[in-house]
C-alpha cells in the first residue's frame, strides 16, 4: 500500500488526521504567540490587531472541528463587529497610555503567578481526565440541524438572548451619552 | 484528533487572559483580555459538541458569542464614562468605592 493509501485509510477509520493535526498545531501556535502579545504589548492598537489573528485562529479552530457557523459566527461578530467597536473605543478614549513599569512590577509578577498556577492545574486535570478520548468528525454539522436546535429547544434561551441584545443597546446609549 | 489538543490550547487561552486581566491596567485592554477568555471557552464548547457529536455545543457557543458582544457594548460605554468624568482609563485610579 503506498504511504498515501496508508494514510487515507487511517484518515477514514479516524485513527489519524495528518492534515489536521499538522494546521491545528500551526494554528495553536499562532494563537497562543498572539494572545501572549495582546496582553503584553504597550501599544493598544497593536493589542487590538493582535486580536484580531486569535480571533480568527478561533474561527479557523472551529472549522477543523466540522462547526462552520459558529466559524463565520465568529468572523462577522468577532472580527467584523467587536475589533470595531474596541478600535472606536481606544479612538475615543485616546487610550495610548503604556503601563507603568514601576508601579506594575509587582502586579505582572503576581498576576504571572496566578496565570501559570492555574495552567499547571488547569493541564493536570484534563491530561488526567481525557488522555486518551478522541474526536471523529465524519461530516461537518449542518446549518439546518443548529437552526432546529435554537428555534426548537432553546427557543426559551434564544429570546432571552435577544432581550438582553436590547437591554444592553439601550444601557450602552444611556451610559455613553452626554448630557 | 485528539478531544484534549484542543481543551489544551483552551486552557491556555484561558490562562492568558486571565494573565491581561490581572496584570494590565488599561480599562480597554482589560475587555480585551475578557474577550481572550471568552473565546477560549466557546473553543471547549464546541470541541464537546463535536466529541459528543450534539449539536448543543455550537448552539451555545453562538449564544457565548452575542453575549460577548452585549457585553463588549456595555463595558465599552462604561470606560468612556469613566474616560469622560476622569480623563483617564487607568482602572487602579478609579477607586471611589475602595472606601
Amino acid at each position: 500500500m503506498t504511504p498515501a493509501g496508508v494514510l487515507a485509510a487511517g484518515a477514514a477509520s479516524g485513527d489519524l488526521f495528518v492534515a489536521q493535526n499538522v494546521f491545528f498545531g500551526v494554528i495553536a501556535l499562532v494563537m497562543i504567540v498572539s494572545a501572549i502579545r495582546c496582553v503584553t504589548t504597550r501599544n493598544v492598537v497593536h493589542a487590538a490587531l493582535w486580536l484580531v489573528l486569535v480571533l480568527a485562529g478561533a474561527a479557523a479552530q472551529f472549522i477543523l472541528l466540522g462547526s462552520e457557523f459558529v466559524a463565520v459566527t465568529q468572523v462577522l461578530v468577532y472580527i467584523g463587529a467587536i475589533i470595531v467597536l474596541f478600535l472606536f473605543g481606544i479612538m475615543l478614549t485616546k487610550a495610548s497610555m503604556g503601563d507603568d513599569d514601576s508601579v506594575a512590577g509587582e502586579k505582572r509578577l503576581m498576576a504571572g503567578l496566578v496565570a501559570v498556577l492555574l495552567a499547571v492545574v488547569m493541564g493536570i486535570a484534563l491530561v488526567d481526565s481525557y488522555s486518551d478520548t478522541r474526536v471523529v468528525i465524519d461530516e461537518p454539522q449542518r446549518f439546518a440541524a443548529v437552526s432546529d436546535a435554537i428555534f426548537s429547544q432553546y427557543i426559551v434561551a434564544f429570546e432571552a438572548v435577544s432581550v438582553l441584545l436590547l437591554a444592553a443597546l439601550i444601557g450602552a446609549i444611556v451610559v455613553a451619552r452626554k448630557e | 484528533m485528539i478531544l484534549n489538543q484542543f481543551l489544551l490550547l483552551a486552557a491556555v487561552l484561558f490562562c492568558i487572559g486571565v494573565y491581561g486581566v490581572l496584570a494590565r491596567r488599561n480599562g480597554i485592554m482589560v475587555l480585551m483580555s475578557v474577550e481572550i477568555i471568552l473565546n477560549s471557552v466557546n473553543i471547549n464548547l464546541v470541541a464537546f459538541g463535536a466529541f459528543r457529536d450534539h449539536v448543543a455545543g455550537e448552539v451555545f457557543a453562538l449564544f457565548v458569542i452575542a453575549v460577548a458582544a452585549a457585553e463588549v457594548g456595555i463595558g465599552l460605554a462604561i470606560v468612556l464614562l469613566i474616560y469622560r468624568n476622569r480623563r483617564s482609563i487607568d482602572l487602579t485610579e478609579a477607586d471611589l468605592l475602595k472606601g
